[in-house]
């Protein structure tokens, strides 16, 4: 599924390093925890493979099923199948959130060559997912993300996410500004969502969305670099005893 | 009886107190119209041909037309300026109106409905004739707001106009009185005055749309009576080149509400003025519009120039104006709020805004507040700025191409002066031919 070899990433404006040799192998049906002290290169990981600008890969590969993520634009790496769930999802006033989500789902159709759904087909299953979400009517309505709250912004990612089905999911700290019940509302989206051949990529700064998203692998990323791969048992190991033995063990 | 009705126009003694080159390029520039000489306001038309002699036309130095060049508007003659591209069905064509079409700025009757409808009595300027009830109101509001500022070419207008319409809202009537403009020849200098009184408590909305002519003049004197309403929304075929010129004078009394709302896109030199005296207590006056200007479909430059005088207790006034601008496009936005002394408990709101598509295009903006009031709420704000990198991005990364994610930021931009249009269904119909026009025109 996703493979990232020796990924080397610098930041456009300044001549910044931020992840130094990278390798990850997140195979399908599985989900990947990646964890990591503040500026350990996490976020700029999650850019880096969704196609933000800014950034420069100086060395080192990313594929989707094979096929070379870097040079793609960021609209042609979603209808490969890729999706970033953002920190802070962003606020577009004036653009219903139905228009927007009808229009990428299409446009990821038509990209790939399939019919694209009727605004009747499309209706009805934007309903079911929003309803499962405990997503109103209302807030579809609403422009995208205006006059959400931050748990509603993050479950409106996650219904996105269920419309737009993709096979590479990367979830960039979804549990910040959640309470406990909207934390387990989004873990049930997701986990909804699981299944063989979808994958997950999850970075959090905590332990406690893991007890709800179960991951197969724990990764630490320290200074741009996976410094340790393990089971949940990394996750609850950091959580306890905080990065300071794994960044020595390390060195 | 004045002068004029007996007088051939170069034997009335010109009044110039400006430079001898001015008062000719004035003659020669009132020589090339065809002034009306008897019958409706001929009064009216006297006294704005002298005040227009007494200030002269604008000159490219002066203050008021420091960012517009008026020399297009000086010109005696309109340049030809074939219209762009095949047929396009105008806005709100296919709604349920009372249509009046105007070709090249002249009532075309057999082209309209029947103007009769309950609520609303309309008569073209044309066809009044003297002791109309209009005659009473017809270059008043114009001639009032011709202080502090200047507006020749309104005055000009007041002169010259030989068609428009003369409308009395008595009531609610069923549904909207709708402008439709068409051209008749490229080189069209079209001149129209409107005259609208809304009685008190009643109600109109006036809709303007399709295509002006190669120059234009357009006045709307509206009389807003105590509880009166007036929407205004025009919305003129887009991409057409033409030299247009617009002067709004409003007088808004006890509790009545004027909301105007201005949709362009490309074209090439306009200049919309809105006067708007609120008069009276707890009077409502918002004035708004969508710009959009491409200089690659041809040269740009649009100007919004407001003036809001707040003279009544606890009146309600706000200012919306949105410019997309790229390929060397000009937006110019001259936006004032003057809070005479008495005019305690105004609330006076003021946002002009750019969004620049490229650094070739330019954005220029005067915002002021005068206040002489001291228990009031005033606020004004003004930028510009370039589409938003991390919008863009997260559009894009739900796979939504380039192009269209532009053309959602600039909708999303232009959102805050569509929702100035009241009427859900007019919002959407504009908001929807905006989002064709994008589309067809990608702004990447």
């Amino acid at each position: 599924m996703l493979n990232i070899n020796n990924l080397h990433v610098k930041l456009e404006d300044e001549d910044k390093a931020i992840l130094k040799g990278l390798t990850l192998e997140v195979p399908a049906g599985e989900v990947h925890a990646i964890m990591g002290p503040n500026g350990s290169g996490k976020s700029t990981l999650s850019y880096v493979l969704s196609g933000r600008d800014g950034y420069v890969v100086t060395e080192g590969e990313a594929t989707l099923d094979g096929a070379s993520l870097l040079d793609m634009d960021p609209e042609v790496r979603a209808a490969a199948g890729l999706f970033l769930a953002f920190q802070y999802p962003v606020e577009i006033p004036g653009v219903g959130n139905m228009t927007f989500l009808r229009t990428a789902v299409n446009a990821q159709r038509k990209a790939r060559g399939e019919a694209e759904l009727t605004a009747g087909e499309f209706l009805k299953v934007v309903r079911a997912k929003a309803a499962d979400l405990q997503i109103s009517p209302d807030m579809l309505k609403r422009p995208v993300n205006v006059g959400f709250s931050g748990g509603e912004k993050k479950r409106n990612e996650i219904l996105q996410m269920a419309m737009l089905e993709p096979r590479m999911c990367i979830m960039d700290e979804t549990d910040s500004g959640l309470d406990v019940d909207a934390m387990r509302l989004v873990a049930d989206g997701v986990n909804a969502l699981r299944s063989p051949d979808r994958s997950f990529l999850v970075i959090t700064h905590y332990q406690r969305l893991l007890d709800h998203i179960k991951p197969d692998v724990v990764h630490i990323l320290s200074n741009g670099r996976i410094i340790k791969s393990g089971g949940p048992e990394l996750a609850l190991e950091v959580e306890e005893n905080g990065y300071g033995d794994l960044l020595a063990e390390a060195g | 009886m004045s002068d004029l009705a007996v007088k051939p126009i170069d034997e009335v003694t010109p009044q110039v107190s400006g430079p001898p080159k001015a008062a000719d390029a004035l003659e020669a520039r009132l020589a090339a119209l065809d002034l009306p000489r008897d019958g409706f306001a001929v009064a009216a038309r006297v006294d704005a041909l002298a005040r227009l002699r007494a200030m002269g036309l604008p000159a490219p130095r002066d203050e008021y037309w420091r960012y517009t060049d008026p020399r297009p508007f000086n010109a005696p003659e309109a340049q030809a300026l074939p219209i762009v591209g095949g047929p396009e069905s105008p806005l709100f064509a296919a709604r349920d109106t009372l249509t009046l079409v105007f070709v090249d700025g002249v009532f075309d009757a057999a082209a309209s409905d029947d103007p009769a409808l309950d609520g609303v009595e309309i008569t073209s300027l044309a066809d009044a004739g003297a002791g109309h009830w209009a005659e009473d109101l017809y270059g008043t509001l114009e001639a009032a707001g011709q202080s502090p500022v200047r507006r020749p070419f309104a005055v000009l207008n007041t002169a010259a106009a030989r068609d428009g319409l003369l409308i009395r809202v008595t009531g609610t009537p069923s549904k909207p009185v709708h402008v439709l403009h068409r051209r008749g020849t490229d080189a069209a200098d079209a001149v129209w005055h409107h005259v609208i009184r809304v009685e008190a408590g009643a109600e109109l909305t006036l809709l303007e749309s399709g295509t002006i002519g190669a120059r234009s003049n357009g006045v709307i004197e509206a009389d807003l009576a105590p509880g009166a309403k007036l929407h205004h929304i025009a919305a003129k075929r887009a991409n057409d080149p033409k030299v247009g010129l617009s002067h709004l004078f409003a007088r808004v009394l006890d509790e009545a509400s004027l909301k105007s709302f201005t949709l362009a896109v490309n074209g090439r030199q306009m200049r919309h003025e809105a006067v708007i005296d609120m008069v009276g207590d707890d009077a409502v006056a918002h004035v708004a519009a969508a710009v959009m200007g491409d200089g690659h479909v041809g040269p740009f430059h649009h100007d919004d120039t407001v003036f809001i005088t707040h003279a009544g207790l606890r009146g309600e006034s706000r200012q919306v104006f949105k410019k997309v601008l790229r390929n060397g496009a000009t937006g110019v936005f001259q936006g004032k709020i003057l809070v005479k002394q008495g005019a305690q408990k105004t609330d006076g709101y003021q946002i002009s805004q750019a969004l620049l598509l490229d650094e070739a295009s330019q954005f220029l903006a005067k915002p002021e507040l005068e206040i002489y009031a001291d228990d009031v709420k005033c606020s004004h704000g003004s930028t510009t700025g370039a589409i938003d990198d991390e919008a863009l991005f997260y559009l894009r990364s739900r796979g939504v191409p380039r192009d269209r994610a532009i053309v959602f930021l600039v909708l999303s931009f232009l959102a805050d002066a569509l929702a100035e249009v009241e009427d859900e269904s007019l919002r959407d119909e504009i908001n929807e031919r905006l989002d064709a026009w994008l589309t067809d025109q990608p702004l990447n």
